[in-house]
């Protein structure tokens, strides 16, 4: 019998309903695999081990007196840049050192409110500005198919978690494919809403324009059960939506009939790398078998993208990340004769080096003299990459592509030139640009036995589409049950 | 113009914080005078992950306030951020609005020296305020009670000439703001600030001459005074053949002069773009006219209006119109009913006097206008005189009743019956006879003794004309 810690979240809920298990089960048999394999993966930067251990013996005594939280008792991997009441909030950080957070986030809150447990943070790109993970201001994760690889960023730690047995479910966020990228690379499946979906109310911001916060999980069904429990309008966050939040899961169970899939040419380019391209054509050929219709679209606005990105979203970072400047939390180097002098040095020594790369980008694109060529125009280029998305929209219901163009790389292979790290964003920067949602679903491996993710993308507040798309396709294949070498031992006495 | 021949144009930037209950982007309440740092939140103190929620009441006033000046309300405008970095900064940004303000143009017509002028405003925009910094000796502290507070800017043209048409200028604002409640305006709570800039010019140059910027200017009389000692500074400086410096100039009110702050930078780059934790604000006309409607009665045309309807001198109308409140009171008192002037008399004299006196606002004195306007009548039916009258005035003021019940229970009734009053003003007359031998060897004025000594023997409850005519025809007599 499987260990209770690589289980699917919907499989748990089905035993802790049945009594075959408890929660304090399942949270000590995650604690264990915990600490069977993240000593090589490095996922975690911290871990509550007592106040989950009490949380869950608190939620088997609600489910004993008739408690019905959608996921009472069920343990859930939270990224570090969520504030969660009371524990560490450092964004992988060194200037938050010893910060903790006064309040929940939004989303955090609504999970409370449904009886989950909160079991640790996870690392990350500091402040989330990386697509490896090897800008946490700690160390980096490991990918669990191969130790030796970069599990992806900035969500690693929680796609490495989950990929790894040593994590149920965890929240992640997307700015530039922050969760579809590492969800990709390690084989799980990753979803970042609509903008405006989930409430980013409590989420320390990168770039407010595009920022979300999603799950990543064992199944699509796992991440259709969190989201319904975190989305939803919050008059603390003006940029969340007000539109009902559907039950999600219930859109899992339609058949692709009737479903057309776009696939547009400006992904599938001449020099997209073989094997990427066999897995996710394969992939979409398993779409039509399932009795979706395929159609070619044009996202003619694609090459602009990065470009786009980089300017917009390194712009408003300039301005989130001013605050941290040792005055009223965190880290403060107190060697200073002035005020000015003190956020010098605070700043230099808590930021690291992609992070202050990127403050001073964003610096430059706003500057007097510089707006309206580089800050003005990107927003002008992103209203035509949203406008194609629409276009492409009206000719089918979700489009398919490959999450990145490679599969996960060696750790130090990017690091020496930012822009190949960048440039590697491609394919899921576009869906923050345009606000629309995406999910990441495991769809092959490489020949070196390294994961390789079909993006499933969909207009805003589609996520019923693409969740059924991405449903459909995951039960009609094993790479969902595919475990990683460096995944947590399955018989927890090992 | 100046003694030398140059023309002042001066504008200024007024900030006003808004008299709302909560902050600009935030649930944090807004009163004054709270120990440091207790007035706070995650949101307005800047910490990781918040994020702002516009106060809607606080665009109301902006609105009010722009309608009141006769400026366009943008159907659409928005906030951006203004990145600076300082320790009273809590998100080092200030949400703000640069491009788009809520407001834009409109007048505000001064009044000096019997002459009207309009002095145009430029924008009205919405912004937060920034935390106080305090100085301890060797250390600092912040206190960020005021961060977040909804701030209003408005900016003029350069249209106001003299330092005492700014003066001007600053008093009308404030009793536009106090009439419409979007301000409580209280200089010692800093809720109006101002910088001023100033240039002057040749008599026979159109081109304005080159502008310093005046800061730290607490008070009204501070900027009338700040501006006299730059204007002769500058006018001093040009006609001796020297040059203006552009400059943000300190205000030093103990020594009575502006010295330069010579900082290390040049002009500030704010980066100014939109604030995208917020969606552009969208107003459509039906709201706007909708809140038109809830605007008061502006001082100028309620004077007016005082003078034509009740028939009072301008002056008194000017005196009870300044303040809202109070205007408000006259009118109650009047549609009791009771009569204009005699109302008007009450208030000017001894209302305005107990109410400085024991440093109260009207709105929260027992006295009710109800109560005053049977005082009124009780008065001229001769039931009571003005002794009495004052005395129960004051009474009511500070312990609320009724005057008639006063009146009846403690017996203060008016003794106007002659012969009741024989015996007191043949009393009088007994125990004063060098008075009496004043008033006929011709000093008139014992007459008005005599009638105190009686007053004082019934205890003051005599009729004081019945007294005078008793005591006239028994000297004359």
């Amino acid at each position: 019998m499987s260990r209770l810690s690589s289980l699917s979240v919907h499989e748990l809920l089905d035993r802790l309903a049945a009594g075959t298990c408890t929660s304090v089960a399942i949270v000590e048999d995650l604690l264990s695999a915990i600490d069977q394999c993240d000593p090589t993966l490095g996922a975690y930067l911290s871990v509550e081990r007592e106040q989950a251990l009490a949380d869950a013996c608190a939620a088997d005594a609600a489910r004993a007196d008739g408690g019905r939280g959608r996921l009472l008792g069920i343990p859930v991997g939270v990224k570090d840049l969520l504030n969660v009441r009371g524990q560490p909030c450092g964004c992988a950080s060194r200037i938050l050192e010893g910060y903790k957070a006064p309040y929940d986030a939004t989303a955090i809150a609504r999970l409370r409110a449904e009886g989950a447990v909160f079991v640790g943070r996870l690392n990350m790109d500091e402040f989330a500005m990386g697509s490896s993970t090897e800008n946490s201001g700690y160390r980096p994760t490991r990918n669990p198919w191969n130790p030796a690889c970069v599990p992806g960023g900035s969500s690693g730690g929680s796609a490495a978690a989950v990929a790894a047995d040593a994590c149920c479910i965890a929240l992640g966020t997307d700015t530039g494919g922050s969760i579809r990228q590492p969800a990709g690379f390690c084989g799980c499946v990753g979803l970042k809403p609509t903008y405006g979906r989930v409430s980013r109310y409590g989420l320390t911001a990168f770039a407010s324009s595009l920022d979300q916060i999603g799950p990543l999980s064992r199944d699509v069904r796992d991440a259709a059960l969190l989201l319904r429990v975190i989305a939803g309008h919050d008059p603390r966050d003006s940029s969340s939506v007000n539109v009902p939040v559907p039950d999600y899961e219930a859109a899992l169970e339609q058949s692709l009939d009737g479903v057309t899939l776009g696939l547009p040419e400006e992904y599938f380019v001449a020099g997209l790398n073989a094997e990427i391209r066999d897995a996710v054509q394969a992939a979409v050929n398993r779409c039509r078998e399932l009795g979706a219709e395929l159609v070619n679209v044009s996202l003619p606005h694609t090459p602009y993208a990065i470009a786009t990105y980089y300017i917009i979203a390194t712009a408003e970072a300039s301005a989130n990340l001013a605050r941290y400047d040792g005055v009223r939390y965190g880290l403060r180097v107190k060697d200073a004769a002035d005020p000015v002098e003190m956020y010098g040095k605070t700043r230099a020594a808590g930021f690291g080096d992609e992070v202050k790369r990127r403050i001073i980008l964003g610096t430059y694109v706003l500057s007097s003299g510089y707006y309206d060529a580089y800050y003005l125009r990107a927003q002008k280029a992103r209203t035509l990459i949203r406008r194609d998305f629409e276009r492409a929209f009206g000719k089918c219901d979700a489009i398919l592509t490959p999450v990145a163009p490679t599969a996960a790389y060696r750790l130090g292979e990017k690091t020496e030139n930012p822009l190949d790290m960048y440039l590697s964003d491609a394919f899921t920067v576009p869906a923050n640009l345009a606000g629309i949602c995406g999910l990441a679903v495991p769809c092959g491996l490489t020949g070196d036995g390294l994961p390789i993710a079909l993006q499933i993308l969909g207009p805003a507040f589609g996520e019923p589409t693409i969740l059924r798309v991405g449903h459909a396709y995951e039960q009609s294949t094993d790479w969902h049950a595919a475990r990683p070498p460096a995944a947590a031992p399955e018989n927890s006495d090992s | 113009m100046t003694k030398d021949g140059y023309i002042p144009s001066i504008g200024l930037e007024v900030h006003v914080q808004l008299r709302t209950r909560t902050k600009m982007f935030c649930a944090c309440r807004t009163d004054f005078g709270q120990p440091p740092n207790t007035l706070v939140c995650p949101v307005c103190l800047g910490y990781p992950g918040v994020l702002p929620v516009m106060n809607e009441q606080a665009i109301h006033l902006t609105v009010l306030t722009g309608l009141m000046i006769g400026a366009r309300i943008s159907e659409y405008s928005k906030f951006d951020r203004k990145s600076y970095f300082y320790p009273d900064m809590p998100k080092n940004y200030q949400i703000s609005q640069y491009d788009q303000p809520l407001c834009e143009g409109g007048t505000v017509t001064i009044a000096l020296d019997g002459e009207r002028k309009e002095i145009r405003v430029v924008r009205i925009h919405l912004e937060e305020d920034v935390a106080k910094n305090m100085h301890f000796g060797t250390s600092s502290g912040i206190d960020f009670n005021r961060a977040g507070h909804p701030l209003m800017e408005i900016v003029t043209e350069p249209d106001i000439g003299s330092p005492a048409e700014a003066h001007e200028f600053l008093v009308t604002l404030k009793q536009m703001l106090a009439y419409a409640e979007v301000s409580d305006c209280n200089l010692e709570e800093g809720n109006i600030r101002c910088d001023v800039n100033c240039s002057v010019r040749p008599a026979d140059q159109t081109a304005l001459g080159c502008k310093a910027e005046l800061k730290n200017l607490n008070t009204f009389k501070g900027v009338q005074a700040a501006l006299e000692y730059e204007i002769d500074r500058q006018t001093e400086l040009l006609s001796g053949g020297g040059t203006v410096r552009q400059e943000t100039r300190h205000w030093d009110a103990e020594a009575g002069v502006t010295r330069s702050m010579r900082t290390k930078e040049s002009a500030h780059d704010y980066r100014y773009f939109p604030e995208p934790d917020l969606m552009p604000v969208v107003l459509r006309r039906e709201l706007v006219d909708g809140w038109r409607k809830t605007l008061p009665e502006m001082p100028r045309a309620r004077r007016a209006r005082f003078a034509r309807e009740y028939g009072i001198p301008e002056y008194d109308a000017g005196v009870l119109a300044a303040d809202k409140h109070v205007a408000d009171y006259y009118e109650r008192t009047v549609r009791c009913p009771a009569n204009p002037k005699a109302v008007s008399n009450w208030l000017m004299t001894e209302m305005l006097r107990l109410l400085a006196e024991h440093d109260k606002d009207i709105r929260s004195i027992p006295l009710r206008p109800e109560a005053l306007a049977e005082l009124i009548k009780l008065l001229e039916d001769k039931t009571i005189n003005m002794t009495t009258a004052k005395e129960l005035f004051a009474e009511l003021f500070n312990r609320g009743g009724m005057p008639g019940e006063l009146v009846a229970a403690r017996g203060l009734t008016q003794v106007s019956d002659t012969d009741a009053l024989e015996r007191m003003v043949m009393q009088a007359l007994e125990q004063n006879p060098k008075s009496v031998a004043d008033y006929r060897g011709g000093k008139k004025a014992a007459l008005q003794f005599l009638v105190g000594q009686v007053m004082r023997l019934s205890k003051g409850k005599a009729n004081p004309k019945v007294v005078a005519g008793l005591l006239t025809k028994k000297l004359d007599g």
